[in-house]
């Protein structure tokens, strides 16, 4: 089809289906859903992965926000194991007799249930129901490791970025689908050593997520496993990121301009070129750990280290400061991997929902840029207490300053884009609306971090803490509900009901506040953070240690809130309300051209064309207020 | 649905899909090596004494040759997918695998003469990431050996198929190991000669 009509979307859609079915039939169950080379089909398995491990993230952040709040009494699991298997089991039973991918997630629920009755047990866990210290470190280090790599990266790059991408650009599907089908394994296989972990002696990792040296080169068992399952994890990245790139410089559509395309391509694509560029050295700084661990070198080991009153048998001559940079070299590029997919979802749903071109999209872009690079020379703020030099210091806080500015830019950009628009307040633009000022907050608590001489007071405290879940939590989930509700139409044919929509968003927007905010000021009274019982033992956090009961019953209540999404998620499903072909009246590819939903494989009937920018609102004349990027432009 | 691109270079960027995705993946192999290079700098700066003189450097010359000469036999055998010599090709990219093979039993020796004497990783840093860097380059080239062992028996059928595709693969392959070879090069001076 060369010339594009007004009428397009409609022919699209017939011509597909006829092809679908066909193709549909060729290939056996476990072709289609559990080894699938299709993207969309890998797009989902990482979104229903991820959401998992996010919920058990979760779950073990309330078990320590128990422990937080009232130290040392008995912690009442059937209150967390209950619910979850209620819901797995309702899930199942919703599913009938037939087995659907429903029925598997409300297996996999009833596993979780069953997971943190064990782990919430046990003498040398939970005795008598009472958190021992080496218990809650391990919460402490499998919470930040699995809601960073096994959650939110995993949804909003192997998730939206699987499944969108493609279809915003216009392709038949990834550059390489079968390397995209081993990048889902790898990233599972590397999931179900870090829950195997929690199973072997000495229990799973617990020395924080950052597992800094050299207390996790002599930790137990379970810092081998994190090891392991860290390398699969950095091998599933990679084969992604790669995948990423390719498929947007190879597969763009007839037109498609790098100046076409939509913000949330661009922000995959930058976050590509940080996996692929930054996670090589943590592989690096993984090797050398494991050779510490198993091989008795002494990479991270200073000599003369002394452990329990005893010198350690290795011969020493290393540097933990080693580990930190490398480490940290990754894990600096890392936060901007976990914020600028959210940026990209929340940009398309202001754009979409504002009925407005995004203003700046140029210098959105050129701040993305800009804001990839310089992510890769700012790692050493995370370090300025470990006495590297205040020349070393200097350089990075300059680094750390100017880096902010891109994000203003485009925080500013999106804030700009709302004015003078006919604003549409559903449940994905609340969601995108909430983003701006909590990721604005998260934002601006980190320049003080940034800055050496007030991170001497901050580092370490729970301002920190605050700070970076102001930026992820807020932040990027918010985003990434935001995509889950703009997009699902897209996936099932179906909407999210939007009353639960709104009840989910204002309940998560109340408590997040009051789960965070608490945080920053204990941090400013100088709390410590990982100390088991929440400070008690010291006088400085005397006056604002009730505040930990505040958080963790925020905690608590945004967990009810939650339920309301799973359950809005699954009856939808099944009995949304049928969504039309374009639901959001959107002006970009995987609305304006794919069906809805699209079809099994080879997403478009007919190769998109595309002639217009990607935002293309209430164009002056123009009798509809949206003008789809492959619609021609009249002369 | 065909994805395109497979086989013909896409006009704007001049390459094919596949292309793409090796520089790409040598680029992060880049940045995996250099970690490790910084690591052997960092340590060797923090060392009072670094040992000279321990590791055998006519071994390693020999080795550096062998690798040398199966890049271009690498070279040879991709060009002889382009002149359309088949049994050129099979010939050429045989003697690479087995360059490979001569490469990684020299190894072997020079390993379990450090292992007979007691030069086991943790003796010190310097035998710690020397191992561990020429461990790591020597998992890099058994890699390549399989990928061209495969190329050079089952997946040849893909000749009869689509040559030029199987040209591609095979430009792909030697791309790879290219820069395992210019790796060893790196490694070579680094610690058998400084």
């Amino acid at each position: 089809m060369k010339t594009n009509q007004p009428n397009h979307a409609v022919e699209t859609v017939a011509a597909p289906h006829v092809g679908v079915v066909h193709v549909h039939e060729e290939l056996p169950f476990w072709r289609r859903y559990i080894f699938s080379t299709d993207h969309k089909v890998i797009g989902l398995q990482y979104g229903f992965t991820a959401l998992l491990f996010l919920l058990f993230g979760y779950i073990m952040m309330m078990m320590m926000r128990w422990q937080l709040a009232y130290p040392d009494t008995e912690f009442p699991k059937y209150y967390f194991v209950l619910p979850i298997a209620a819901i797995g089991a309702i899930i199942i039973l919703m599913s009938g007799i037939k087995p659907s991918i429903n029925t598997l997630i409300g297996i996999l629920l009833l596993g979780l249930a069953a997971l943190i009755n064990y782990i919430a047990s046990g003498e040398e866990r939970m005795p008598d129901g009472i958190m021992l210290p080496e218990f809650y470190n391990q919460l402490g280090a499998m919470h930040g490791t699995i809601m960073v790599f096994l959650g939110i990266v995993p949804l909003a790059v192997g998730a939206f970025g699987n499944y969108v991408l493609p279809l915003q650009i216009g392709a038949p599907d990834m550059a390489f689908p079968k390397i995209n089908m081993a990048s889902y394994w790898a990233y599972f296989v590397g999931g179900v050593i870090m829950l195997v972990s929690f199973f072997v002696p000495g229990g799973a990792a617990n020395s924080g997520w950052t597992s800094y040296p050299p207390l996790a080169d002599i930790a137990t068992t379970g810092q081998t496993l994190w090891l392991f399952g860290m390398v699969f994890l950095i091998t599933s990245s990679l084969l992604g990121s790669i995948n990423f790139i390719v498929t947007v410089l190879q597969l763009r559509a007839k037109g498609l301009t790098f100046f076409r395309l939509p913000f949330f391509v661009w922000a995959q694509f930058v976050t590509a070129f940080l996996l692929l560029l930054a996670f090589p050295p943590l592989e690096a700084a993984a090797v050398l750990q494991l050779m510490d661990r198993l091989a008795g070198t002494s990479f991270y080991l200073p000599s003369g280290l002394i452990v329990s009153g005893q010198v350690l048998p290795n011969t020493g001559g290393g540097s933990p400061l080693l580990w930190q940079h490398l480490f940290w070299f990754l894990a600096h590029p890392e936060v901007y991997v976990l914020i600028l997919p959210g940026m990209g979802i929340v940009a398309e749903v202001i754009a979409n929902n504002a009925r407005k071109p995004l203003w700046g999209y140029k210098s959105m872009v050129y701040s993305l840029i800009f804001l990839g690079f310089m992510s890769f020379i700012v790692w050493a703020h995370h370090m300025f207490l470990t006495g590297m030099g205040t020349a070393i210091s200097a350089f990075f806080q300059t680094t750390t300053m100017i880096i902010s500015i891109p994000s203003v830019i485009i925080l500013s950009c999106l804030f700009i884009s709302l004015y003078g628009g006919s604003i549409r307040f559903n449940s994905p633009m609340l969601f995108a609306l909430g983003f701006l000022p909590m990721f604005g907050i998260g934002g601006l608590t980190g320049l003080p971090l940034g800055l050496a001489t007030s991170d001497i007071h901050l580092h370490d405290t729970y301002y920190v803490i605050g700070h970076f879940h102001y930026v992820v939590a807020p932040g990027t989930i918010f985003a990434l509900f935001a995509g889950i509700y703009y997009w699902f139409p897209k996936v099932t044919g179906r909407t999210l009901n939007e009353t639960l929509g709104k009840i989910h968003f204002w309940g998560s927007f109340v408590c997040m506040n009051f789960i965070f905010f608490p945080m920053l000021i204990q941090g400013l009274a100088g709390v410590s953070r990982r100390l088991s019982d929440g400070g008690q033992q010291y006088s400085h956090a005397q006056g604002v240690f009730q505040l930990n009961e505040v958080m963790s019953v925020a905690a608590w209540v945004m967990a009810i809130f939650q339920i309301f999404f799973i359950i809005n998620l699954f009856i939808s499903i099944k009995k949304g309300k049928k969504a039309s072909e374009n639901h959001w009246e959107a002006t970009t590819l995987e609305w304006a051209a794919a069906p809805t939903p699209p079809i099994a494989h080879g997403n478009f009937g007919i190769v998109p064309e595309v002639h217009r920018g990607p935002y293309e609102y209430s164009l002056p004349g123009n009798a509809k207020d949206y003008s789809p990027q492959n619609e021609l432009v009249k002369e | 649905m065909e994805i395109p691109y497979v086989v013909t270079a896409r006009p704007e960027t001049g390459i094919f899909n596949a292309k793409a995705g090796i520089w790409l993946f040598l680029a992060s192999e880049v940045m995996l090596f250099g970690a490790l290079f910084t690591t052997y700098i960092l340590l060797r700066i923090g060392a009072p004494t670094w040992p000279h003189g321990e590791l055998d450097v006519a071994l390693a010359t020999v080795n550096t040759a062998v690798l040398i000469t199966s890049s271009i036999t690498m070279v040879m055998a991709w060009a002889s997918c382009l002149t359309k010599d088949f049994k050129k090709f099979r010939l050429y990219l045989g003697l690479t695998i087995l360059l490979g093979a001569t490469f990684m039993v020299i190894k072997y020796f020079e390993y379990s003469h450090h292992f007979h004497i007691g030069d086991i990783p943790s003796k010190n840093t310097f035998y710690a990431i020397y191992f561990t860097l020429t461990g790591l380059h020597g998992l890099h080239v058994l890699g390549g050996m399989i990928v061209n062992s495969y190329f050079w028996g089952p997946g040849s059928k893909m000749w009869k198929s689509e040559p030029v595709r199987f040209t591609n693969r095979i430009e792909v392959a030697g791309l790879y190991w290219h820069f395992v070879d210019l790796v060893w090069i790196f490694l070579f001076p680094t610690l058998y000669l400084l």
